[in-house]
Formats: C-alpha cells, sequence, structure tokens
C-alpha cells in the first residue's frame, strides 16, 4: 500500500475492512467528488446518516491521527433528499433490514463493499466537516421535548395570565431596552385598580366583599389574557416582546390554555355576580368578551383597537367601585375615566418605539398609519387627565387637596406629552411611557389619601 | 420479522404522502442518539420561500413532540410530531392538520418577514440615492435612516399588505379553532378508551 495519508484509515481498520476501505479510498481519490455528502457525527452521536449509506460508494471521510481531513463539504444538495424521498419502498425496506444489524456501535462492514460499505468512527474519533455541522448540533441540542411537567406548570400558567408586572423574561436586547407591554397588560394591574376602585367608593370597608371581587377580578384576567395569547401565537413569535410566551415556546398546548382559560373564566365571574353582586359580574365577562373578542381581532384590522382596549382597562376600576357600592354612579365613571384617559400617552408612547414589528407583522396601530394622530391623542389625554382630577372634587370623590398635589405630576406628564407630541421621536416616547409607568399608582394614592369621608361636606353630589 | 418491517409497512399505508412517512419511519427506526433523517417539510419544496431543513430526529424513546428553536425566517418554532404505534384516525387527522398548518404558517411568515426586509433595503436604498448619500457611512457601518423616514416605508408596507392579512388572520382563526376542538376530541377519546378496558372488566 501506498504511503498517503488515505491508506491510514486502512491501518486503522486491519485486516479485509481495511482493506475494503482501501479500495473505496482509491476509487474516492480518482473520482471528483461531484455529490455533497454529510459527514459522519461525532462521538456522541455515532450514526452514518441514510444519505450516505447510498452515496458511499462514491466518497466517505476517513480520520488522520493528529488532523482532520476534510474532502467533502457538509451540507447536502437539496437534490438529494428528493432522492431519498422517491426511493422505492421496497428498495429502503431492503436497505433497512441490511442496516439493522449494523446498530451495535462497534465497527463493521456490510458483506457488500462495492455497493454498501459501512464506516462506523471509532468512539475516540471525532469526525466533524465544517461548522455548519457544529451548528446543526447546536441547533439539534435546542429542540426540547414537549412533555408538561406539573413542576413548571404554575410559573407557565402564571406567565400564560401575564400575572407579574416585570412580564416575561426575554433576553437582553441591543442596544435599548424594549418597552415590554406585559408591564401593563397584566392581571397584578387589572387587580391593583379593582382594589384602587373598591378603595375610593363610598362605602364602608368590608374585607370579604374585596377579597371576593379581588379573587373574582383576577381569575376573569388570567382567562383574558390566556385567551389573548391563545389567538395571538403566530404573531407573538414575529415579536420580540413576546417571542418568549408559553404558547410560543410550546410549552403548553392551545387546548390546556382554552381549559386553564376557561376552568377561570367560569369561577371568576361567578365568583363575581354570587359572591359580590349581579353589576360586577356583568362587568367582567363583558370585559372578557371585550378583550378577547373585540380588542384581539380588531389590533389586526383597524386603528380603533386602540379605544376598545382603553375601555378595557377603563373597567377594572369601575368593577371595584360597584363591588363596594352596588351601583354605577359617577363617582365609578370617572375612576373609569381616569383610567381610560390614561391609558392613550401610555400606549401611544410604547407603540412609537414598535412600529417596524407592527408593520412587519401587521398589526393597525396609530403610530404606524396615522403618527400624527397618534401623538395628538397621547396629549389630548394627558390634559383630560389634569381637568377629570378637577372634577374628582366635585363629584365628591375626593377632597379638593386632591386636585392641587397631584398638579405637578399631571404637569409633568401633560409635558412629556407635548414634547413627544411636536418631537415625535424615540426618546420623547420613552420617557412619556416610563412617566405613565409611575404616574397612574402615584394618582391612585394619591386619591386615596385625598378619599372624601363620609359625613364631610361636600360641594357636589349629596351623601347618599 | 424486524420491528422495522412493522414500522415501514405502517408507514406504507398511510394515505397521503408515504415517501413522507417512510421518512419518519426510517428516523424512527435509525434513531438511537440522534439520526440525520427529518422529514421534508412541504413547504420547502413548493416554495420560494426558503427555510432550513431540520436535521433534528428524536430519541427513539421519547412518545412526545418535539419543539425547535425558532426558524430563521419564519420565526416560528417547528414541531416534530410523535406517531404513536396505535394512532387512531382522530389523532391521524389531528397530526396532519397540526403539520399542514405548520407548513402553511412557515411558509406565510418566511415570506412575509423576507418580502418585508427586502423591500426595506430597497426603500432605505432609494432614499440614501435620493439624498445623494453612500450606502456605508464613513466607519463603514451600514447606512440607515432615522425612524421618521422608516415610518413612511411602515406605513406603506402595512397598508399594502392589508387584504393579505385579513386572509391570513380569518384562516388562522379557523385552524386554530379546528386544531383545539379535535385536541379537545382526542383528549376524550383518550379518556374514554382508558376508561372503557376498566368498565369491560367491572361487568364481566
Amino acid at each position: 500500500m501506498a504511503a498517503s495519508p488515505h491508506t491510514l484509515s486502512s491501518r486503522l481498520l486491519t485486516g479485509w475492512g481495511g482493506g475494503c476501505i482501501w479500495y473505496l479510498e482509491r476509487r474516492v481519490t480518482r473520482e471528483s467528488p461531484r455529490r455533497f455528502l454529510h459527514l459522519l457525527r461525532n462521538v456522541n452521536q455515532q450514526w452514518v446518516t441514510f444519505q450516505h449509506f447510498n452515496f458511499l460508494r462514491h466518497m466517505y471521510v476517513t480520520q488522520l491521527n493528529r488532523s482532520l481531513k476534510q474532502q467533502i463539504k457538509p451540507k447536502p444538495e437539496p437534490a438529494e433528499s428528493p432522492f431519498l424521498e422517491k426511493t422505492s419502498l421496497d428498495e429502503a425496506k431492503a436497505e433497512i433490514c441490511e442496516m439493522r444489524p449494523l446498530v451495535p456501535p462497534s465497527l463493521s462492514l456490510s458483506r457488500k463493499p462495492s455497493e454498501k460499505a459501512l464506516i462506523e468512527p471509532e468512539p475516540t474519533s471525532v469526525i466533524e466537516g465544517s461548522i455548519d455541522l457544529g451548528k446543526e448540533t447546536k441547533e439539534e441540542k435546542q429542540w426540547k421535548e414537549m412533555k408538561l411537567r406539573v413542576d413548571d406548570l404554575p410559573g407557565i400558567l402564571a406567565r400564560l395570565s401575564k400575572i407579574k408586572l416585570t412580564g416575561d423574561s426575554s433576553p437582553p436586547e441591543p442596544p435599548e431596552k424594549p418597552l415590554d407591554e406585559n408591564k401593563v397588560k397584566n392581571t397584578a394591574l387589572v387587580v391593583s385598580t379593582t382594589s384602587a376602585g373598591f378603595a375610593l367608593a363610598p362605602a364602608p370597608f368590608d374585607w370579604s366583599c374585596f377579597l371576593l371581587t379581588f379573587v373574582g377580578t383576577g381569575l376573569a384576567s388570567c382567562a383574558a389574557n390566556s385567551i389573548n395569547q391563545f389567538f395571538e401565537v403566530p404573531f407573538d413569535s414575529n415579536m420580540n416582546r413576546t417571542k418568549n410566551r408559553p404558547l410560543v415556546r410550546g410549552q403548553i398546548s392551545p387546548l390546556l390554555a382554552v381549559s386553564f382559560a376557561t376552568c377561570c373564566a367560569v369561577p371568576g365571574v361567578a365568583l363575581l355576580t354570587w359572591g359580590v353582586n349581579p353589576l360586577t359580574g356583568a362587568l367582567g365577562l363583558f370585559n372578557i368578551f371585550l378583550y378577547t373578542c373585540c380588542y384581539t381581532p380588531l389590533k389586526r384590522v383597524s386603528i380603533a383597537n386602540t379605544w376598545v382596549g382603553a375601555v378595557v382597562g377603563a373597567i377594572p376600576p369601575v368593577m371595584g367601585w360597584t363591588a363596594a357600592t352596588g351601583s354605577l354612579d359617577a363617582g365609578a365613571c370617572l375612576l373609569g375615566g381616569i383610567l381610560y384617559s390614561w391609558q392613550f400617552p401610555h400606549f401611544n408612547a410604547l407603540s412609537w418605539g414598535l412600529r417596524e414589528d407592527y408593520s412587519r407583522g401587521g398589526y393597525c396601530m396609530m403610530s404606524v398609519t396615522h403618527p400624527a394622530l397618534c401623538r395628538r391623542v397621547a396629549l389630548r389625554h394627558c390634559l383630560a387627565l389634569l381637568a377629570m382630577c378637577v372634577a374628582a372634587p366635585a363629584l365628591d370623590v375626593t377632597t379638593w387637596t386632591f386636585p392641587v398635589i397631584a398638579l405637578p405630576i399631571n404637569l409633568y406628564i401633560s409635558y412629556l406629552g407635548f414634547r413627544f407630541y411636536r418631537d415625535a421621536d424615540r426618546k420623547s416616547s420613552r420617557k412619556l411611557f416610563f412617566c405613565s409607568l409611575w404616574h397612574l399608582p402615584l394618582l391612585l394614592l394619591l386619591m386615596l389619601t385625598c378619599k372624601r369621608r363620609a359625613g364631610e361636606e361636600g360641594t357636589g353630589a349629596p351623601q347618599s | 420479522t424486524l420491528p422495522c418491517d412493522a414500522r415501514v409497512r405502517r408507514a406504507a399505508m398511510a394515505p397521503r404522502r408515504p415517501a413522507k412517512r417512510l421518512v419518519t419511519a426510517l428516523c424512527r427506526a435509525f434513531s438511537g442518539r440522534g439520526c440525520q433523517l427529518a422529514p421534508k417539510r412541504g413547504a420547502e419544496r413548493r416554495d420560494a420561500a426558503p427555510s432550513r431543513v431540520s436535521r433534528f430526529c428524536p430519541p427513539r424513546k421519547s412518545r412526545h413532540d418535539w419543539i425547535g428553536p425558532p426558524d430563521k425566517y419564519s420565526n416560528l418554532r417547528p414541531i416534530h410530531f410523535y406517531i404513536p404505534e396505535n394512532e387512531s384516525p382522530l389523532e391521524q387527522k389531528l397530526r396532519e392538520l397540526r403539520q399542514e398548518t405548520q407548513e402553511w404558517n412557515q411558509q406565510f411568515w418566511a415570506d412575509q418577514n423576507l418580502t418585508f426586509h427586502k423591500e426595506k433595503e430597497e426603500f432605505v436604498r432609494s432614499r440614501l440615492k435620493a439624498k445623494g448619500l453612500d450606502l456605508r457611512t464613513a466607519s463603514g457601518q451600514k447606512a440607515t435612516l432615522n425612524a421618521e423616514e422608516m415610518a413612511e416605508f411602515y406605513k406603506e408596507f402595512l397598508s399594502k399588505n392589508f387584504q393579505k392579512h385579513m386572509y391570513y388572520n380569518r384562516d388562522w382563526y379557523k385552524r386554530n379553532f379546528a386544531i383545539t376542538f379535535f385536541m379537545g376530541k382526542v383528549a376524550l377519546e383518550r379518556i374514554w378508551n382508558k376508561l372503557r378496558p376498566k368498565q369491560k372488566k367491572t361487568s364481566s
């Protein structure tokens, strides 16, 4: 045998086996490799592909003692797979049977070296042709079994319901941190605003009623968020913000998401209807319907979705109020109005930075289709917030101290709204968005501290 | 007979795409620590929208579906469906529907994303040219337009694809409901099958 590198392999395999390989090697080196072959795997995956199995008569890869020999490009041409698929059943069947005895990972060869020579690498050998192969191995490791583990379920369901304030754990984004919509549309915020509505209502604070409202609204919100995610899987996959959601990642099935939503909605609404009062129950059910059947589909049809979404956000505090008082009075409407107006500077500023994703994903948002309107509406509602804070004492919700102490923060958000309107850039939109995040809780807190106590003189509606 | 024969025979009896099923069966026959056969998705054969062929094959012992990393073009995660030995007709229908929906989704989004990027590049290039600027800045970086200039493109792209999205949305909602409905039916069927042998035992 010639002392060429190719024949090293024959030294690895002795005897008849080595001789066969040597024969093939000589054939290979003579023929110009026209077709490409996927390389043999490394130690962990010691299988020869079925594709090789047919092409080995033309070429194969050998491993030298010290260096890797890269004779063949790893990625097969597309022409190969159709070949594979067109293989007749019988032929393939015969080949499977032929292959079967070779399953044990030991060095072995078939009986017909000219047609079906098979090479199993030695355990210590590493045969890797290229970066592409490495990438594929890495890619394969990213495949996950879709098996639901009971331990993971609470966390998964929490993410499905958007319970947390901080949202999903998205990977870090260069260069700026993305505005996480989950910070707003989530169960924690919904129950907080409901609680605020309950607390602000002019009725003695009843703990049992409060807890029932809290739980009922929380369940309704979980249900609504789950259905929303159920509808939006392919869209969520395509947006950075939402691509780590449970349904997108396949952590749960759509059936489970719907079942969970039903299991939350039914007891939630029932609790509100029979545990609290029918009005609150009806509002809860209506809100679920509005969010899942109106807002979610409308996002892809018309910019009107923003207004519908604002109503969805406004209803929870109204529910809190009706839970406490049992009636839908002026104070409830005012509170709803404040939340409604707040949604606009908040969402419009958020959507300003997501225009590319919305455009690509097919979402109809003002920031994309009517940018001037987007900014105008944001500013308009900042000013409306100011006006409503003044109306609060007039409607006997709070004392007159409230609009005074709330004035600084209201002026600040209006100022940012104006800057956003004028500058229309990413910087001003982000400032407005982040301001809205602390503006709302602070405003509600101030309202609570300035709440009109029962028995106090007021200039507005008479005490009941 | 070898167990693999049975699998191949079952695959052969499948009404649609026998070759594809064969590949899946072969894949199962060989899989141990990984195999490089993968059922080639129909979308890749049919369309210009490219997609990497997944070479993934799940371990033999696994009796579940496997989900992969997001596709480079469509950002959707491909699912490798597990075919149980005793798959009922209903389960088969569900699996085929899911497989088909996956391919359809893959095709749509890969095409959508590629078109978006292509048109975006064209837009940037044409605008830079109109402004008389180079495609690359002094530092060698790719020149970009600011957000306000891009906004025009985003608006145009959205309105251009509006009708396409309408059709997609409608179909997506239908498929999603159908899949979930069948999942429910399959779940009920499985529960029923589990209960039935027990009933037979108690009655006899």
